[in-house]
């Protein structure tokens, strides 16, 4: 099939439904989006010509989108034979050059994890979607925030990634396009913990103007005029990351999962090697937190109570703080974690201060209030987390819970 | 408009989630409302209590599910017996009186009867029950405009059964007209 062959799959459409068909990105406007259907669209318009996948509940959707989308955009679909290997195509797509998606759920998203340490090791940009379900095992099919430490903490060894929580149809098609920068400006795997509530939610999505949209490509040797014979796979130069060659591009192109000195070898191992190695991936992320992360809070000042959330959860407890709020409680506060990794600890110091209660409603048994007991170790007398399984918490789920710990 | 809460519910298979979906892009596209649309999932969503919720404002939508409905519609007698603890006071039930038997055991709220599977027939098919449900929802909330979901309904069913569905929506309309 050649790049410009969008016709494979029309056969099956009707005649109807081939004068609809969308040859590119969808046209800025507005539509009425099922969430899975907008990550798909916003990784099209980033630059996503690569998907490869295993069908699970609830991400199949993000897939079944793909499967129509990317023939009629002049990208590849692949339905692969399970999860180890779709992660792992990602990283082949990655290095021919490709902006690359797979999507998934709990477990396929344990089987993914080796690919993803590969990638920060190799410095392969490339972005997963977890849909999460509730685990552990097979759990249940409806709505989860479990995964929520995995994504930082699954993948064997050290390094650093980064990942995105959305709330909002609009936010699936915003957060994918700005993990697909953030990966190809980091060149490192991004993880987009959307969950079965934000997925399967139907809402408007407003498609800004192309020129509103940032797109981030990923430098290469060439744009800096570095020729083949000086290029050092690993050698970040003076910026955030090593340029990236494509194969083909006429460059030597290294892709190690071995500790490696920047010309790429391995068989030069030092014990400091190594630690410039590992320091480097780890460092390029995580002493960039604050540049990286988004956190927004709304009624932070001389808040005594913070009511802290993020994904679906959001909101339900911006909903709960403004009810509250209107019956008077002026010293209830909200923040809420757009990405969750790396957790910017110095922005989350600047906008919290002293306060007697933090709730913490999150699908799981009270994961994500950890770092945050870290990051707020001196400032807060009471961490109160509030667990949901298997479904979005009430706002009243949250309110009786404020009410019963403040007395009020 | 404040939040106004819309539940649908019936057997899999009536269409609820699809006239929840042509509801939500009437309100969303046509109405220029905010319009979050959820639906049931999992083992659930195939029997007897087949769900969806469309929730409606001018303003910012939070929450994207029911917390207190204004309106459930139930085509089932199941939908009507486990959703129906969440109708508000004073809000309005509008339920199919050939599948749904029994008189809910509340006075507080209002209740339709709307037989959408006899007036479904009438059109041709039972399958467009699920549109009778919508045009009586429609006249009797008055939350979204039937011109919106007139061209909701245009895009998002078969063109083939365009003509039908259309008859199906307006005599829902007229039943609850008179």
């Amino acid at each position: 099939m050649s790049e410009n062959d969008l016709t494979a799959f029309e056969p099956l459409l009707s005649d109807e439904e081939v004068k609809k068909v969308v040859r590119g990105p969808l046209p800025p406007g507005d539509y009425y989006l099922f969430g899975s259907d907008a990550c798909v669209e916003g990784a099209i318009l980033a630059g996503c010509r690569y998907y490869a996948g295993y069908p699970i509940t609830p991400a199949s959707e993000i897939m079944e989108r793909s499967a129509q989308r990317m023939p009629q955009v002049g990208g590849r679909f692949i339905q692969m034979e399970d999860e180890i290997s779709s992660a792992c195509s990602l990283i082949g797509a990655s290095w021919a050059g490709k902006k690359a998606l797979t999507a998934t759920s709990g477990p396929g998203f344990s089987l993914m994890m080796e690919a993803v340490s590969f990638a920060i090791m190799s410095e392969t940009p490339f972005v997963i979607v977890n849909v999460q379900r509730p685990g552990p095992g097979q759990g249940y099919i409806n709505s989860s925030q479990e995964d929520v430490m995995q994504a930082r903490w699954g993948h064997h060894g050290g390094g650093s990634l980064i990942a995105l929580a959305p709330a909002s149809v609009q936010e699936m098609y915003d957060f994918t396009i700005a993990a697909f920068n953030y990966a190809e400006e980091w060149r490192v795997p991004v993880i987009l913990l959307a969950d079965e509530t934000v997925a399967h939610m139907r809402e408007k999505l407003t498609v800004p103007p192309k020129t509103a949209v940032r797109v981030f490509n990923r430098v290469k040797p060439q744009d800096l005029k570095i020729s083949p014979a000086d290029f050092l796979p690993y050698d970040p130069l003076a910026g955030k990351t090593p340029p990236m060659p494509a194969w083909g591009d006429g460059y030597h192109v290294n892709v190690v999962g071995l500790v490696h000195h920047p010309d790429g070898n391995i068989s030069k191992y030092s014990p400091e090697m190594h630690l410039a190695c590992v320091s480097r991936i780890y460092q390029k992320i995580e002493d960039h937190a604050e540049e990286i992360a988004q956190i927004e809070g709304l009624h932070l000042e001389g808040c005594r109570n913070l009511v802290v959330a993020y994904g679906s959860t959001t909101r339900s407890a911006i909903e709960a703080v403004l009810d509250l709020r209107s019956q008077g409680w002026s010293d209830l506060g909200f923040l809420r974690f757009k990405t969750l990794w790396p957790l910017p600890e110095k922005k989350i110091r600047s906008l919290v201060g002293q306060v007697e209660n933090v709730f913490f409603p999150e699908m799981n048994m009270g994961y994500f209030v950890h770092p945050l007991k870290e990051a707020l170790r001196d400032r807060v007398k009471q961490f109160v987390s509030i667990p949901s399984l298997g479904q979005l918490h009430s706002p009243d789920q949250i309110i009786a819970k404020i009410k019963e710990v403040t007395g009020k | 408009m404040k939040r106004y809460e819309i539940r649908i519910a019936g057997f899999g298979g009536q269409g609820v989630v699809t006239i929840g979906k042509i509801a939500g892009v009437a309100a969303a596209l046509y109405d220029k409302k905010n319009a979050v649309q959820t639906q049931s999932y999992g083992p659930e969503s195939r029997g007897g209590a087949c769900k969806v919720e469309l929730v409606l404002s001018d303003g910012e939508i939070h929450y994207p599910k029911v917390r207190s409905a204004d309106v459930l519609v139930a085509l089932s007698q199941t939908a009507q017996d486990i959703y129906l603890k969440d109708l508000r006071a004073g809000g309005l039930l509008i339920v199919d009186p050939l599948t749904v038997l029994k008189d809910p055991p509340r006075q507080d709220i209002k209740i339709v009867k709307v037989p959408t599977a006899e007036i479904a027939v009438e059109v041709g098919n039972k399958k467009f029950q699920n549109l009778v449900a919508l045009g009586a929802l429609c006249q009797l909330t008055g939350v979204i405009s039937q011109e919106a979901l007139e061209k909701s309904i245009a895009e998002n069913v078969p063109p083939k059964t365009l003509t039908q569905n259309l008859e199906a929506f307006k005599k829902g309309i007229e039943y609850v007209r008179k």
